[in-house]
This record gives C-alpha cells, structure tokens and sequence, in this order.
C-alpha cells in the first residue's frame, strides 16, 4: 500500500500529472452536473452524437491544420446540439434518429477525411487516440488547463443561477412555458454548456466514453437519492471521485486513463445499485 | 368583463383543421367543463389558452386583469415524471418560478406561499417525500398546489382524474369543487360526463362544425346532449 503512495507521490511531481488531474476532476464536476438533466430529458443520447460530431470535426481541423483547434471543434459541435434540439422539437425526423444519423454520419466523415489526407504513418494509432483520448490528457499545456478551469467555472456557475429554472424545465417543460418560463432559451442553454463539455472531455476520455461521463454518475446517484438537489450533489461527488480515482489507478497501472475512469463509474454504479435496492427494501 | 373570450376560433394541429367556428368566454367564479370525443381539438384548445400554439384562425382575448401565463395548468402525467428523482416541496415551489423575476433563487414569500398551498392540498406531511413513490392522488395534489402557486384566480386541468380509483376520484372532484366556491375559476377537459353535469357551471361541447357553448342547463336542453343520449354514451 505504502508502495502505491510513493508512486503516486512520485508522479505527482510532474506538472503534466497534476494538471491532467485538475482537468479531469473538473470535466467530471461540470459532466455530472448537465448529466442529471439530459438522463432525465430523455438526452442520454445526445452526449454521444455530439462527441461523433466533435471527433469528425477534430479530425478535419487536425488535418487542415486549422489554427484554433479547439475553437473550430467547439463551433461545429455547438451548431450540431443547437439543430439536435431543434429537430427534437419538430417530429419530422425523430428525435433519436436524429441524432444517430448524425453520429455515425460524422464519425464515417471524421475517419474518411484521416485516411484520405492524413500525413502521419500511423493513422490508427490517431484515430485511437481521438477516439478513446489515451495520451492527449498528459500532454496539455498550461494554457489549456487555464481555458477549461475558466469553462469549468463558467458552467458551475451558469448552472447554479439557473438551477430552479433547469429543474422546471426538466420536471415539466409544458408547465414551465405556460407559466411563462423561457424553456426555449434553457433548452439552447443546456444544449450549449453540453457542447462545450464534451469538447473539453474529449483530450480525457476521448470520443466514445465521453457519454460515460455524463450518463454513469447521474443515473448511480438517481439509484439511491430521491430528490432533484441530492441527485445533482451525490451525482457531482460520485463523479469527482470516480475521475480521481480512475486517473490515480491508470498512472500507478499505467491503464488507458479513460477507460480506467469508465470502469470505476461501472463499478460504483453497480455498488449504488445494491444500496437503492436494499435501501427500497427496508 | 369575461377572462377569456374566444369568438370564431378555428382548431386544429399541424395545420389541418378539426373544429370550426368555436364560441366561448369565462368569466371570474365559472367552473367551465370542456368535453368532445378524441381528437375533436380539446388539446389544441387547451394549448391556445395556455398561449402554447396560436390559434389558426379567430380571435382570442384575455380580459378582467387577466395576463398571459396567469392560468395554473394541471398536465397529464407524463413519460419523464413517472421515475423523476424530485421531492414534493421541490415541485410546489417550481410553481412559483414565474414570481421569480430576474432573481436566480426562490424569496421567502415565494416558500411562503408554496408552504399554504401546500396546507391548501392537505399534503404538508409528504413535503420531503419523494414524487414518484405518491400514489396517484396525492401526485394529483402536488401538481394542484403547484397550479395554484404559479396563478391565483383560474386553473386549467386536463384530464385530471385519469388513472384515479373511483373513491380519490369523486376527492379530487369535490377538493376542485371547493377551490371553486373559494373563487378560484376552473377550466377542466374531461373525458367524464357524470362529473361535468354534476359540477360545471358551464359546458363547451367541441363537435367540427357546431360546437355548444351555454350553461349545463341550458346544455340539458340542446341537441349536443340529445345526440350524447341517443349515442348512449353517459351510459360507460
């Protein structure tokens, strides 16, 4: 055990450590907190078209060599939760369907447009990474770390003045309109803040497990808490800890840090399963 | 001066049309039942009060001090709802949220009055209970006193007595009826004729081409309800 903690200790030294470290716990604080609302709004999904969106986006950004990576993705993921709400709200192309096409539409995009134009040798070795995001967290420069602490607080606090409007457009969206709430504008604002996080998600957990992160921990606490303030906590507490957790077992194993952080949220999903469920009984 | 006046209204969804020529008003203190058979446009209707959609064609007026998103909407129970992670006092004060303003938390008059309507409901004690483990009454109850957070003088139910046993069923009719008597104006669609002639003061029968508008007495008299009887359907 003691040998665990020198490890850590050890890596914890090194800048690139402690800021994939800031990050992570960050991403999974801001995840969680948007996660509770789209798992309720039957948006689950919606995380995963929008991390496709953002991988064929990187992808053409990376090739073109696009000053601004992040700018660029971040503008076209935007766009792509926009127009998904919007067909959400218009039934002509079911909501779901929606977002599938645009899933596997841009993920087929983004790994056509590699192949074809990529200059590297080791095409899937790329596409690995931007998919499953193994080694770019260790990489980040300080200005990076400095944007998503300002994107993190920007969404905390966002989502903390806005919290009794989220939840009434969550609970009920047809009372809240009629009472003359918004819900119009709170749906762009959900849509934008998730955006904005899967894009930051992206160097952590890469494409494909970035739903992960916003599904697993508001869907443990929902097992166990039975109103909307304790779900958000215990979902942001749950998600914080299964992110340090994660990052800590991946650099002491050096497992793959995103798929290490997605299986201890399986793990704690699974324990917090049992507690609702001994918890009904009783 | 009526609360609502509608003259000549024109229903319909996605742009085709169902019920013409629609004529009603309600005035302050009415208990307005709203009936018709599936898809004849109660739904649409009720989305035109609550200023949801736009009607496609008539006039549609507020009056008496009434103001746009002043009506208490009780909804049907949606998908969303049945396994909502929400506390009952989470749900009444979400009522009160048009009361907010530009301020982002909830003031202590806005607590105090979800706090009475809760006592108005008789639901105080299930305050910290959580909304998906209530029965469907008392579910009823909570979206109720949510209604009467958000507006004090007319509330709009739809369906409200759907998927009620009998017993809570003739409750929630009479806690309605007493909210009425309080002064408290009530539009209610219903599937439920019984109900609507035992407690309506006025009926809107919606039919495509000539809808009824009058009082349940005069309702009594009309063709609307001969129709009603001949097709035997007081009798489900």
């Amino acid at each position: 055990m003691s040998d665990t903690f020198e490890i850590v200790r050890y890596y914890l030294q090194y800048p690139f450590v402690r800021y994939a470290l800031i990050v992570g716990v960050l991403i999974a604080l801001c995840s969680s907190l948007l996660g509770v609302t789209l798992v309720l709004k039957r948006f689950s999904f919606i995380g995963d078209g929008l991390s496709h969106v953002a991988f064929g986006a990187m992808a053409i950004a990376t090739i073109f060599k696009l000053v601004g990576n992040t700018w660029f993705v971040m503008a076209i993921t935007i766009v792509a939760a926009v127009l998904l709400l919007r067909t959400g709200q218009n039934t002509k192309i079911k909501g779901d369907a929606a977002i599938a096409m645009l899933s596997v539409g841009s993920l087929a995009i983004g790994y056509l447009v590699l192949n074809v134009f990529s200059t590297s040798a080791n095409v899937s070795g790329d596409v690995c990474t931007t998919l499953f995001g193994s080694t770019s967290i260790l990489t980040l420069q300080k200005s990076e770390v400095w944007l998503c602490i300002i994107l993190s607080i920007a969404v905390v606090c966002m989502f903390v003045l806005c919290y009794n409007r989220i939840f009434a457009v969550t609970f009920d969206e047809n009372f809240a309109k009629a009472t003359g709430t918004k819900a119009g504008v709170y749906n762009l604002l959900i849509a934008i803040i998730t955006a904005i996080i899967i894009v930051m998600a992206m160097n952590l957990v890469g494409s494909l497990l970035i739903s992960a992160l916003i599904i697993f921990p508001a869907l443990s606490a929902m097992r166990v808490i039975t109103h909307f303030k304790g779900v958000v906590i215990y979902s942001a507490v749950i998600s914080v800890v299964c992110a340090l957790l994660g990052m800590l077992i991946s650099i002491v194993y050096s497992t793959p840090v995103g798929s290490t952080i997605v299986s201890v949220d399986i793990v704690c999903f699974a324990i917090n399963y049992v507690i609702g469920r001994v918890l009904r009984k009783s | 001066m009526a609360y609502i006046t509608c003259e000549n209204l024109l229903l319909g969804y996605d742009g085709i049309p169902v019920a013409k020529n629609v004529n009603f008003t309600v005035s302050p203190g009415d208990y307005l039942c709203i009936i018709g058979e599936n898809g004849a446009g109660k739904s649409t209707l009720m989305k035109t009060i609550l200023h949801l959609t736009a009607p496609l064609g008539g006039t549609f007026h507020l009056g008496d001090g009434l103001k746009p998103y002043e009506i208490g909407y009780l909804p049907q129970q949606t998908v969303v709802q049945k396994d909502f992670p929400a506390s009952v006092w989470e749900i009444v004060l979400s009522g009160t949220l048009s009361k907010s303003g530009f301020h982002p938390f909830y003031s202590k008059a806005q607590k105090k009055l979800a706090m009475d309507n809760l006592e108005r409901m008789g639901i105080t004690h299930l305050k910290e209970e959580c909304y998906r483990n209530l029965s469907g009454g008392q579910q009823q109850r909570v979206l109720l006193a949510r209604a009467l957070c958000a507006a004090s003088k007319i509330i709009l139910l739809d369906e409200p007595v759907t998927g009620l046993d009998p017993k809570v069923m003739t409750e929630f009719y009479q806690l309605i009826e007493s909210l009425n008597k309080e002064g408290i104006t009530v539009i209610m669609i219903s599937h439920d004729m019984h109900a609507a002639l035992q407690y309506a003061s006025h009926i809107l029968h919606i039919e495509p081409e000539n809808s009824f508008f009058g009082t349940k007495e005069e309702y009594l008299l009309s063709d609307a309800w001969k129709q009603m009887q001949a097709g035997g359907v007081t009798n489900e």
